[in-house]
């Protein structure tokens, strides 16, 4: 079997005194999409920062195709961070730049691009989600669908070898979930490796290639959806995708 | 009265290039606030502990004592000990400007705190540095909010210039206070002063206004 794209090795991480990860591992294969789920304060947004070095664990390491990644090395590590894109819960795109100047700016800043040659590319990305009648909008004019789209072209457009998610849908109004996630389930389909947290589970049933369970700063279960969601097998996951549901119908 | 205008007439000329003294010095000030105070605002919101502190001491320091003592201070002792010897009107922007970079240092320093930090950790994300992400992020954002504040900072600056007096450099209110000792003409001497002063800072305030207007960001409410 090849080696795995990325792999996280024994990520712990304390944040103001709290041990937040507890030696968290995780490999990932080309083309696979893992879903990270659990309740919150779980770990998981803490784990995906750690992933991009935006947070940097205390102990552990990165491996990217097989090279430990080298954070002594600032230039290793924005060349690391080029290689795996982050989406926000809160889409973070730049407020003063039109949509295709934010995905167009790193290709200029980081990649060295011409302003010609980013904007094509912008272009591009941006009709790839579906958003290229309103590349010359700001992000205030944006709904949050069309921010957070945004956000995945600007991330897309540095042609990441690993995408990371965190919720990337959370903060949308109900409506706005679906356009983002069929973005991003035509990106499973194309292959982009993708590490994905989220709370969309019927999402996660249909195109994860494994569910991966986090409480109180570990990997309590994994899985293929399949087995941890069957009916009466009784997991953790299946117990807490139950409450989720039933939350929702209570709600309904 | 016909005779307080002829005074007036006679001597607008002269006052006029004294205030453009005063634009000079105004301009030089704000320039050297702004290129010192960006760059501190940015060490105050992240620079390490002990760049914060250095910076801190400096806005204590410029914020603490008079503008009047900081004059006299520079002017006749540190510039002197320095060996530099400044012209009274340099002397005066660049303490009026060493001031003003406390001031403005303060004010960035609220616009970028004041900005959502999750788009500087997307810089980063994208792989750039923080450099980059703070040069072409945050600063083009907190420089926008910043300018309701520096029209604040420019109209008490513009005022604060009269103290050139007090080094004999030649403004406005020095040159205003010249002819007035020659011709007893101080009541309409000085409202004249007066006067232009205050059509200065509101052209400048207007001008400022017109600039925030046209960098505003379209939809964006803070």
């Amino acid at each position: 079997m090849a080696t795995p794209i990325l792999q996280m090795q024994n990520i712990c991480k304390t944040l103001s005194g709290k041990e937040i990860l507890r030696s968290v591992s995780l490999d990932i294969n080309r083309g696979e999409l893992k879903v990270l789920i659990g309740p919150s304060g779980a770990g998981k947004s803490t784990f995906l920062q750690c992933i991009n070095y935006l947070l940097t664990p205390e102990h552990g390491q990165i491996v990217l195709e097989g090279n430990i990644v080298d954070t002594a090395s600032k230039k290793e590590l924005y060349s690391y961070r080029q290689q795996v894109g982050m989406i926000f819960q809160d889409f973070n795109l730049f407020d003063h730049l039109t949509a295709l100047d934010n995905v167009a700016i790193a290709l200029r800043k980081v990649k060295g691009m011409s302003k010609k040659e980013a904007l094509d590319i912008a272009h591009k990305e941006l009709d790839r989600v579906g958003l290229s009648d309103k590349g010359n909008l700001y992000p205030a004019e944006l709904s949050g669908g069309q921010k957070q789209r945004v956000a995945i072209a600007r991330a897309l457009a540095m042609e990441p070898k690993v995408l990371l998610l965190d919720e990337p849908t959370s903060a949308l109004d109900p409506e706005l979930v679906g356009e983002v996630l069929s973005v991003i389930r035509d990106l499973a389909k194309e292959g982009l490796t993708m590490i994905m947290a989220t709370h969309q589970m019927d999402f996660a049933r249909a195109l994860a290639d494994e569910i991966v369970f986090m409480q109180q700063g570990e990997i309590i279960e994994r899985g293929s959806p399949a087995s941890l969601l069957k009916e009466g097998s009784g997991t953790r996951t299946a117990d807490f995708c139950n409450k989720l549901s039933d939350m929702c119908e209570e709600i309904d | 009265m016909l005779e307080q205008l002829a005074v007036v007439l006679d001597a607008l000329p002269y006052i006029l290039q004294g205030a453009l003294v005063t634009l000079g010095i105004v301009g030089g000030a704000m320039s050297l606030g702004l290129v010192m105070g960006i760059p501190m605002a940015v060490g105050l919101v992240y620079g390490p502990r002990f760049v914060r502190f250095i910076l801190g001491i400096y806005v204590w320091f410029f914020r603490g004592v008079p503008i009047l003592t900081l004059m006299f201070l520079f002017y006749f002792g540190i510039f002197d000990l320095l060996g530099l010897n400044l012209s009274a009107l340099s002397a005066t922007a660049i303490v009026l400007g060493m001031t003003s970079a406390a001031y403005q240092s303060q004010i960035f320093r609220g616009s970028i705190e004041a900005l959502p930090q999750g788009q500087l950790k997307a810089s980063r994300a994208l792989g750039m540095s923080d450099m980059q992400g703070v040069c072409s992020i945050i600063l083009p954002q907190a420089l926008r909010l910043s300018i309701p504040g520096w029209s604040n900072e420019f109209s008490i600056i513009l005022k604060d210039s009269a103290l050139a007096y007090v080094v004999g450099a030649m403004d406005m209110f020095t040159r205003t206070h010249f002819v007035a000792s020659r011709t007893y003409e101080h009541l309409t001497l000085f409202i004249t002063a007066g006067a232009i002063y205050f059509i200065i800072t509101m052209v400048g305030v207007k001008l400022l206004l017109t600039l925030e207007k046209k960098v505003r960001i379209p939809g964006y409410t803070t």
